[in-house]
């Protein structure tokens, strides 16, 4: 490795900015809020299914870069389901299939000439229950970098540092990085999950429910911490709890049984949102 | 609506009939062990562990039958772990639900089924004898014009056919033992949540990959478990080897290796060894109770303590490993 | 929901487009390697079947097979075995009934230990009897049978069978003999049917037994009569494994219940099993080709067909146990 890790992420965020942003010349309203921000990860017409069954309808939906997406809408309603197709992680349910688009800037993911190995690369994943692997925690965070051969020890030794310092995890850990990671508490584990994630120098970063099963404490450090990432990195966060969604995303989506209701600024979706639906969900009438 | 006085007499003495069947398992092992301590009186002595065997009762030893045991328990493990790792490994990471996968495991099941006596007729057919197109009026010799009776390779002399060599032995016992180290093993990679694969997969990791790196290492306690498993089976077959050539009455080690003192002077002979004669110590008892002189029976359960021993120490390992694992990993 | 009027996007790095590599080729190829692995035991039947088809029915290599020399007639009637002799006979019928009267024995004895041994470890036994009794089953299990076959030659014949048998009731009892292999068979084969029948005792759903104590049963009742006969299947596809392990069993049999083919019911007489006859042939030297060498292979056969068929309709009928609770 010419440039050491850091150099890397640092040049790319250089690079995204000297583009400059496209302006979106979108009339719609919803799409207003991707006005600096070009779009990241978009669907078109997306339906997906488990064997017969149907979990998605007609899904098309732009997500823009450094900036927070939230999936809001009640459990079952295809939120995590969605987040999977963006990194292909249904593949290896057996019976799923989609049809429809979806597209990393402007690539189809599904084609076959993709790599669906380089594209898990670039689109990290922090799942809601923390799986670190039983090993110690350096070697947590240095196994993605392992996998695209990177074995000289010092550039290991960096991007596990640098990526434990952006999760907000280094301090706590930089003196024991070869205890095991499952003697670190739930908040931690998780917070090694995203550190692992960000190892591969991804550019989206999909959440799925990262803090439903933490603390209020660790939950509000991982909320910190997306509002740290998003100056970096194209995040989505599938949530549960409508809070949340407000404090930490810039957009929002409502999901409702396969459906995408509405879409739209945070602020905007929150305190007026043009469904009745959604009205009704974000005060709680039902879900 | 209440019941007559008590509990009915039937019902106590059904209570009684089962607890006296589930007890009378740590009877029947006291006596069992209890009797051939008993008999092994006088022969379990450090000599009897390190001679070689004789016509003489006191002065027979179960030395052989340790040292081929030992080869036998090595070759075959190198044979039957990655055949058997590997179709497990398979059979649960890689398989979709096919009719030949369905076939694969209902064939397994089938195969554990199998008289371990059928296992030695395969072996002598296919090891032993390798079908007798060595033999005089065989094929080979009639296709090549000569009678071949061995090649060489790299200095080491091997026999065709294999013949009653530890070769042929160890190949019929990895085939016997392969149905136990892939059901052993495929259980050990049930165990590991999927959770754990999918954390790997995310990341841009190919199967092989999640499954080098991840699932496998995770896995290492239970295979091991397995492998010691399906080590004390083998340790204690008798049948299919006395069928392939096991000798009976061995004064000899395989490829001359007997002692430390061999090994120095001739360490070529480990690698002849594989292609010689041997005896294991189940075959070895299983000669001397056949001796009419009583003191054979002695000899025979002295023999009989060392190979409990043995089983012991590796089933204590393996639940040492076990429990040691199991702690570690909570999932 | 949204109108796309975004601008095409500018090419992105073709880090994603699929690129044919030395990595993706060693993925095909391990996966194959891995398949072949699982395909072995497919072999592995293949090979049994092979072997044991070409020595008794298929002519290989210029030889009359088994069966084309002896036939199946004298095979499965004549009541004489006597391949070494110099008046050759190959009925097969004393070595069946040798088997099958030490198996026979052998389920006396280790089915009602089995079963009463599983239904008090399921439905009466506190977790620390259970904790005491299940290793020692499993060490019972887990024992090299050549010690079975000690214990019987050196124990149970001298001390149980020929005091009672012969001593008191003044039969004759041969030193070697069916009674005292098949008794120790049971307990060989005892552990095998408790675990086997515990598990399907254990699969009694709860629900069934609590209906059955909500009727005012006793714990007799209710496991006599709610939980044995709904695990019943389980518990017959239990023995019949058990019993196909007794048939399969070759050096219990060849150390205490003798050499000697005879057609008899009488378990105080030495007799030979199959398996008994195999490994004592092969003990030395047969000339390959010859009809005595041939017929190991046929009683092997015979043995296969039987244990194989024994083993499907225990398969056969746990499958459909297990069909009713789901």
């Amino acid at each position: 490795m010419a440039k050491s890790f850091t150099n890397l992420m640092n040049d790319r965020a250089a690079a995204e900015r000297a583009k400059g942003g496209v302006p979106n010349g979108a009339a719609d309203p919803a799409a207003a809020g991707a006005q600096t921000h070009r779009v990241k990860v978009e669907t078109r017409s997306l339906n997906f299914f488990y064997g017969s069954s149907q979990a998605l309808f007609d899904i098309s939906m732009q997500i823009p870069e450094k900036s927070v997406t939230a999936l809001i809408g009640p459990s079952g309603c295809g939120k995590s389901t969605f987040l999977r197709t963006l990194n292909r992680m249904n593949d290896i349910v057996e019976g799923a299939r989609h049809t429809g688009e979806i597209l990393l800037e402007g690539i189809n993911i599904d084609g076959p000439e993709i790599d669906v190995v380089a594209l898990r690369k670039r689109v990290g994943m922090v799942f809601q229950k923390s799986t670190p692997f039983p090993k110690s925690i350096f070697e947590n965070v240095a196994f993605g970098p392992r996998l695209t051969g990177v074995k000289d020890r010092r550039a290991l030794d960096e991007i596990v540092t640098t990526c434990l310092k952006r999760a907000a995890l280094w301090e706590e850990v930089k003196n024991r990085m070869t205890d095991s990671a499952m003697a670190l508490s739930g908040g931690q584990q998780q917070r090694l999950c995203i550190a692992r994630a960000l190892a591969t120098n991804p550019d989206v970063l999909l959440m799925d429910e990262p803090a439903s099963a933490l603390d209020p404490a660790s939950t509000s450090r991982i909320e910190d911490l997306i509002f740290e990432l998003k100056e970096n990195y194209t995040i989505i966060i599938v949530t549960h709890n409508m809070q949340q969604a407000a404090r930490v995303s810039d957009m929002t989506a409502f999901f409702y049984q396969g459906h995408l209701v509405e879409m739209g600024h945070t602020q905007q979706l929150f305190t007026k949102p043009r469904e009745k639906h959604t009205e009704d969900y974000i005060t709680g009438r039902f879900g | 609506m209440t019941r007559k006085s008590g509990i009915r007499p039937a019902e106590i003495l059904f209570e009684a009939v089962c607890r006296a069947a589930a007890w009378s398992s740590l009877a029947i092992l006291c006596l069992l062990v209890g009797t051939v301590m008993w008999k092994a009186t006088g022969f379990l002595d450090w000599q009897f562990f390190t001679s070689f065997d004789s016509q003489r009762p006191e002065r027979a030893g179960i030395w052989a039958g340790l040292i081929g045991t030992s080869w036998l328990i090595l070759l075959t493990f190198m044979t039957a772990i990655p055949i058997g790792v590997g179709a497990a490994v398979y059979l649960e990471e890689y398989a979709r639900d096919t009719w030949i996968v369905r076939f694969i495991r209902v064939n397994l099941s089938n195969l554990a089924g199998v008289p371990s006596i059928v296992y030695g007729i395969l072996g002598l057919t296919v090891f032993v004898r390798m079908f007798d197109v060595f033999a005089r009026d065989g094929m080979v010799t009639r296709l090549a014009g000569k009678h071949i009776e061995a090649i060489i390779i790299a200095g080491i002399e091997i026999p065709l056919p294999l013949g009653k060599s530890l070769l042929a032995g160890a190949f019929t016992m990895s085939i016997l033992i392969l149905p136990v180290i892939i059901v052993a093993t495929q259980e050990a990679l049930r165990s590991i949540p999927p959770s754990l694969r999918h954390a790997s997969l995310a990341l841009g990791a190919t199967r092989w990959q999640t499954i080098r790196h991840q699932v496998l290492p995770a896995a290492v306690p239970g295979i091991m478990t397995g492998i010691i498993l399906s080590v004390s089976r083998a340790i204690g077959e008798t049948a299919p080897l006395i069928v392939v050539g096991a000798v009976g009455f061995a004064r000899f080690a395989p490829g001359g290796i007997g002692s430390f003192k061999d090994l120095t002077t001739h360490p070529s002979g480990l690698l002849q060894a594989p292609f010689d004669k041997y005896t294991v110590m189940p075959v070895q008892i299983f000669n001397w109770v056949g001796q009419a002189q009583q003191d054979f029976q002695s000899v025979a359960a002295a023999g009989i303590l060392v190979l409990l021993c043995l089983l012991l120490f590796m089933n204590g390992i393996a639940i040492v490993i076990r429990n040691r694992y199991q702690k570690k990993l909570r999932w | 929901m949204n109108s796309p009027t975004i601008p095409e996007q500018p090419a992105p790095a073709p880090v994603l487009r699929r690129q044919f590599s030395l990595a993706r080729l060693r993925e095909t190829a391990i996966e194959w390697a891995l398949f072949g692995c699982s395909s072995v035991s497919i072999l592995v039947t293949l090979a049994i079947l092979f072997v044991l088809l070409i020595e008794t029915v298929v002519p290989f290599g210029g030889q009359l097979p088994f069966f084309g020399r002896v036939s199946l007639w004298e095979f499965f009637t004549e009541p004489r075995w006597t391949p070494t002799f110099s008046e050759k006979h190959f009925g097969v019928l004393p070595l069946v009934s040798g088997t099958i009267l030490v198996a026979i024995i052998g389920a006396f004895v280790g089915l009602p230990l089995g079963i009463l041994s599983a239904i008090y470890l399921s439905e009466y036994a506190r977790p620390k009897t259970r904790a005491i009794v299940k290793p020692i089953l499993e060490i019972l299990s887990g024992m090299p049978t050549v010690v079975y076959g000690y214990f019987a030659l050196i124990f149970v014949t001298p001390y149980l069978v020929q005091p009672l048998f012969h001593t008191l009731l003044g039969f004759e009892v041969d030193a070697t003999n069916a009674l005292s292999a098949g008794i120790v068979m049971g307990i060989m084969i005892m552990p095998m049917v408790c675990s086997l029948s515990e598990d399907a005792i254990r699969a009694v759903p709860r629900t069934l037994r609590e209906a059955g104590y909500a009727l005012g049963s006793t714990k007799y009742d209710v496991s006599l009569k709610v939980v044995v006969p709904a695990a019943l299947s389980g518990i017959v596809a239990a023995f019949l494994l058990a019993v196909a392990r007794a048939i399969g069993e070759t050096m219990l049999v060849a150390i205490a219940a003798g050499n000697t083919p005879q057609l008899t019911m009488n378990p105080l007489k030495s007799v030979q099993t199959m398996t008994t006859f195999i490994v004592n042939t092969t003990k030395g030297d047969t000339p390959s080709g010859s009809i005595e060498y041939q017929s190991l292979y046929a009683v092997a056969l015979c043995l296969f067909v039987m244990t194989f068929g024994m083993n499907v309709v225990s398969h056969a009928v746990m499958r459909r146990f297990r069909e009713v609770y789901h």
